[in-house]
């Protein structure tokens, strides 16, 4: 599923016109806040089910940091998980892209928070 | 990793095995629960596997548009919610449905495949079963987590998971503890799994939650909720740390409650379910305070959007592969990950395996072609410095070769427990459609064995057992009258043995009657009238691997399904296997499958009869022997030879395969080579023209003009593009027998053909089984 999601965001024509993207990855929420403070991030895409902290979480963690907290979020989930989609949103999550998806879907979410962004 | 052009059918193999997994998952763990409950117990971890596979299965089957799966699934992902939180019980009717929910999708999952047909009537009883169980259920304790002062922005970042996981907790009972942590971020995932670790004999972790304080850059403040029967000090005392604090999560009405499943009356009651009245309270009522604590709950019961009329109708017919965006394989491990933690697993296509071996096939000619090369130079004083590099090299390449096939293999190897899973739900279901109480008895699950033997094991095992509850298990009276216990034992062992793989199918029924089998097969014109009259025992307890033959009088629902032991025979043979029964009248009967462990690839000894060059396995040669033609004797048309005191049929190659002699190809008129094959306690004298030597060498499919020659398992090659043909050496030795055995009751005296104490030579491959009849 990363592996999906980086390439598709590693795609040359993705990232055409979005003045070229570079991929971080995160094997797993606690990774994820590793990385969070490590780098400026113009993007964050996670799921809901994770091995650890889970993508709720992970999406409070970050609203509530001072130095990242309003980096656009995106969730990728399958849709059975309705509730906690609309929790993730709730929590200030910026857009859901339900599983599966298209790239075309992906690019179109992402483009929206990327643009400028570089 | 990803593949970019990945075609639909590759997420669609995808699909189909994670699937299957799942479900064989699912039933290894009805399975336990069914034990549990005839103990009158039950797990409830167990029935959250149970409910989390379910899960699984649909987010799978919904990304992969199997409308039937998936729709199924989310009604039973419902029925095991309510059973989860307690709302209905685990009765017996309801582990019915549930086991018939796993027969239903390994029907699904076999149409999909373009095996069968889309169970699409027993779906919809099922689905109609269901839903008159979910009838019944009483009141949940949707309200218990409202219960405890639990902090709403904590509750608001729960998933739908692991709400439930604390509702289930708190509703039987446990107590909840908030733990605060500060972990260095550099290591928090070692010190996480070590304070896992300590805390998981205690209870269970529902969530972490960054609590966005305490933290600096480096580190980070976890807020750690674990349900757990054990008291506060006794917790802190296990896992005390420096950067630990413990507190008990306590109820609101701050009351010691002395039993957390019943509501307490403190709290404001509910008005639409008082789900301690009726039992029957509809679900969808929910407390108004509850929602008042935590709006989004609500979306947990108050609405049923999922409703079976309006279950999720993707375009396609089911299992249709879909679209280009749902094709990534990633996708379902992502997603399997998320849900079964950590697996450090890959799954990978068997046939990118079977051509990791064909390269092994292939390098191995390169080798044997170094080995050839050095030969050459070998004599040549001038190249001595050359011939010197050339062995090193060529030591060094057969030591990485032998490894990396082996590595290959072992990648190859699945327990057969994977089988024996299924193998316990078939018995327990057909002992229920039977009423005969079956205990079915595994053991050596773990035994290792090539995951394409496994997966044509599963038929013949699955008929045999039919069999052994069918014929071979008497009913309740007639164990009764016999001073048999009731409960009829089925016994399901696995062993290795040597290179090979042996696994028994053993009953404790009333045996096999062999005069009643010959009786049989002379009605059915299988044997004549004299055969009939002179047949042995154990040749005749052998016809039930004859075509056509049956001993059901009448067909019936069990085994009545138009495969018999022949067809058993037959695809245990194509797997280089060999089946054996023995059998004692009033006892019991026990099947014994002999099988290679791969059939990837295989040491083998290569031979040439009349010119033509042949391999033979050679896990099932036990040694090559010289033989004056002058010892060979006849009996009644067939060649013998007596060898360790015993007799050892002789089968040509060349008459067998209808293969003209090479009169030049033998050195001597008066010796031949004789190979000595055998394949359990069974073995046959092959008498060939050569003996060439011994090589690894890889199996690849028959092609059409050979596939249905008798004698012949398999194809390879031998270097310079040689194909050469494989001895089916399982068919071989049957023939042999066959012969021998038709010599022997004809005019055989003395002479004895088969098993003895420490039989034999060589080889060592002897079970040497004593005591009851005897059957090849």
């Amino acid at each position: 599923m990363r592996a999906l999601v980086r390439a598709m965001l590693e795609d040359p024509e993705f990232a055409d016109g979005l003045g070229g993207i570079e991929v971080s990855e995160a094997s797993c929420g606690f990774e994820a806040m590793r990385l969070l403070p490590r780098g400026r991030f113009a993007l964050v895409v996670t799921d809901i089910n994770m091995p650890d902290i889970n993508g709720l979480e992970l999406i409070q963690f970050v609203r509530r940091s001072a130095h990242f907290g309003a980096t656009p979020l995106v969730i990728i989930s399958t849709q059975s998980t309705e509730r906690d989609i609309e929790r993730g949103l709730a929590l200030g999550a910026n857009a859901f892209v339900p599983k599966p998806f298209s790239k075309e879907l992906l690019r179109a979410t992402c483009a929206k928070f990327l643009t400028g962004a570089g | 990793m990803v593949d970019r052009d990945s075609p639909g059918d590759k997420a669609r193999e995808e699909f189909f095995s994670e699937a299957q997994e799942i479900i064989d998952g699912l039933s290894r763990d009805l399975l336990a629960l069914d034990a549990l409950a005839k103990r009158g117990q039950s797990d409830a971890e167990l029935v959250n596997d149970v409910f989390r596979a379910v899960h699984t299965l649909k987010g799978l089957s919904g990304l992969f548009g199997a409308a039937m799966m998936s729709g199924l699934s989310h009604e039973l992902e419902d029925l095991l919610d309510d059973l989860r939180l307690g709302r209905i019980e685990l009765t017996q009717q309801v582990l019915d449905l549930l086991f018939q929910a796993v027969e239903l999708y390994g029907r699904i999952l076999g149409a999909a495949k373009g095996d069968g047909a889309e169970p699409v009537e027993e779906v919809k009883d099922l689905l109609s079963a269901m839903g008159q169980v979910a009838q019944q259920k009483g009141g949940g304790g949707a309200g218990v987590v409202a219960q405890y002062e639990l902090d709403p922005g904590l509750l608001g970042v729960l998933t739908e998971y692991e709400e439930h996981r604390l509702r289930t907790n708190l509703q039987a009972g446990l107590s909840l503890y908030r733990l605060r942590v500060v972990f260095q971020l550099a290591t928090i995932d070692s010190a996480l799994d070590e304070l896992k670790a300590k805390t998981r004999p205690h209870g269970e972790i529902i969530t972490y939650l960054p609590t966005g304080e305490g933290g600096d850059v480096d580190s980070v403040e976890l807020e750690i909720l674990v349900a757990s029967r054990t008291p506060l000090a006794t917790l802190r005392g296990a896992l005390e740390g420096p950067n630990i604090a413990i507190e008990e999560v306590r109820r609101r009405d701050a009351a010691r409650p002395d039993e957390g499943q019943r509501r307490d009356s403190a709290f404001p009651p509910p008005p639409l379910t008082p789900p301690n009245l009726m039992g029957r309270a509809p679900p969808t009522g929910f407390a108004p305070a509850e929602a008042a604590h935590l709006p989004p709950i609500a979306h947990d019961y108050d609405d049923d959007p999922h409703h079976p009329t309006s279950a999720p109708p993707p375009p396609m017919p089911s299992m249709a592969p879909a679209g280009p965006a749902a094709v990534a394989p990633g996708q379902q491990a992502g997603k399997e990950v998320s849900l079964k933690s950590v697996s450090q697993t890959v799954r990978v296509d068997i046939r990118k395996l079977d051509h990791l071996m064909n390269i092994v096939g292939e390098l191995a000619i390169v080798r044997s072609s170094l080995g050839k090369l050095g030969d050459r130079a070998r004599g040549r004083p001038e190249l001595r410095e050359l011939y010197g590099d050339l062995q090193r090299l060529h030591r060094a390449f057969e030591r990485h070769l032998a490894q990396m096939q082996n590595g290959i293999l072992e990648v190859r190897m699945v327990p057969l427990g994977q089988i024996f899973d299924k193998l316990a739900r078939i018995v327990r279901q057909i002992s229920r459609e039977h009423d005969k109480q079956v205990n079915l008895v595994i053991t050596g699950a773990e035994t290792e064995i090539d995951k394409l033997i496994v997966e044509e094991l599963s038929d013949p095992l699955m008929h045999m057992i039919r069999n052994a509850i069918d014929h071979g298990i008497e009913p309740r009276d007639g164990r009764m009258g016999v001073g048999k216990p009731v409960v009829g034992t089925i016994a399901l062992n696995a062993f290795q043995k040597g290179n090979r793989v042996v696994i028994e199918v053993e009953d404790d029924g009333n045996g096999i009657d062999w005069l009643r089998i010959r009786d049989l097969a002379a009605r059915r014109n299988l044997i004549s009238p004299d055969e009939a009259a002179s047949m042995a025992p154990t040749e005749a307890i052998n016809l039930i691997f004859a075509p056509g033959f049956s001993t059901r009088e009448q067909a019936n629902e069990v085994s009545g399904r138009g495969v018999g032991m022949d067809i058993v025979k037959t695809n245990i043979a194509k797997l280089s296997g060999m089946i054996d029964v023995t059998t004692e009248v009033g006892k019991g009967t026990k099947f014994s499958i002999t099988l290679p462990v791969t059939l990837a690839i295989i040491q083998a000894l290569v031979i040439q009869s009349a010119g033509h060059t042949f391999c033979i396995p050679l896990n099932s040669v036990l040694e090559s022997i010289m033989v004056e033609t002058r010892e060979i004797s006849t009996i009644e048309g067939h060649e013998v030879i007596i060898l360790n005191k015993k007799t050892l049929p002789l089968l040509h190659l060349s008459r067998l395969f209808a293969l003209r002699p090479l009169s030049k190809s033998y050195r001597d008129p008066h010796r031949v080579y004789v190979v000595v094959v055998g394949l359990a306690q069974h073995r046959v004298g092959l008498v060939v023209d050569e003996l060439l030597g011994q090589q690894d060498v890889v199996i690849k499919p028959l092609g059409s003009a050979v596939r249905n020659v008798p004698g012949i398992a398999g194809a390879t090659e031998l270097g310079a593009n040689r194909t050469v043909l494989l001895l089916d050496v399982g068919r071989l030795v049957d023939e042999g027998v066959r012969q021998a055995d038709a010599a022997i009751s004809v005019g055989g005296q003395g002479s004895s053909v088969g098993p003895g104490p420490g039989g034999g030579s060589g080889g060592g491959n002897h079970p040497g089984m004593g005591g009851s009849t005897h059957v090849r």
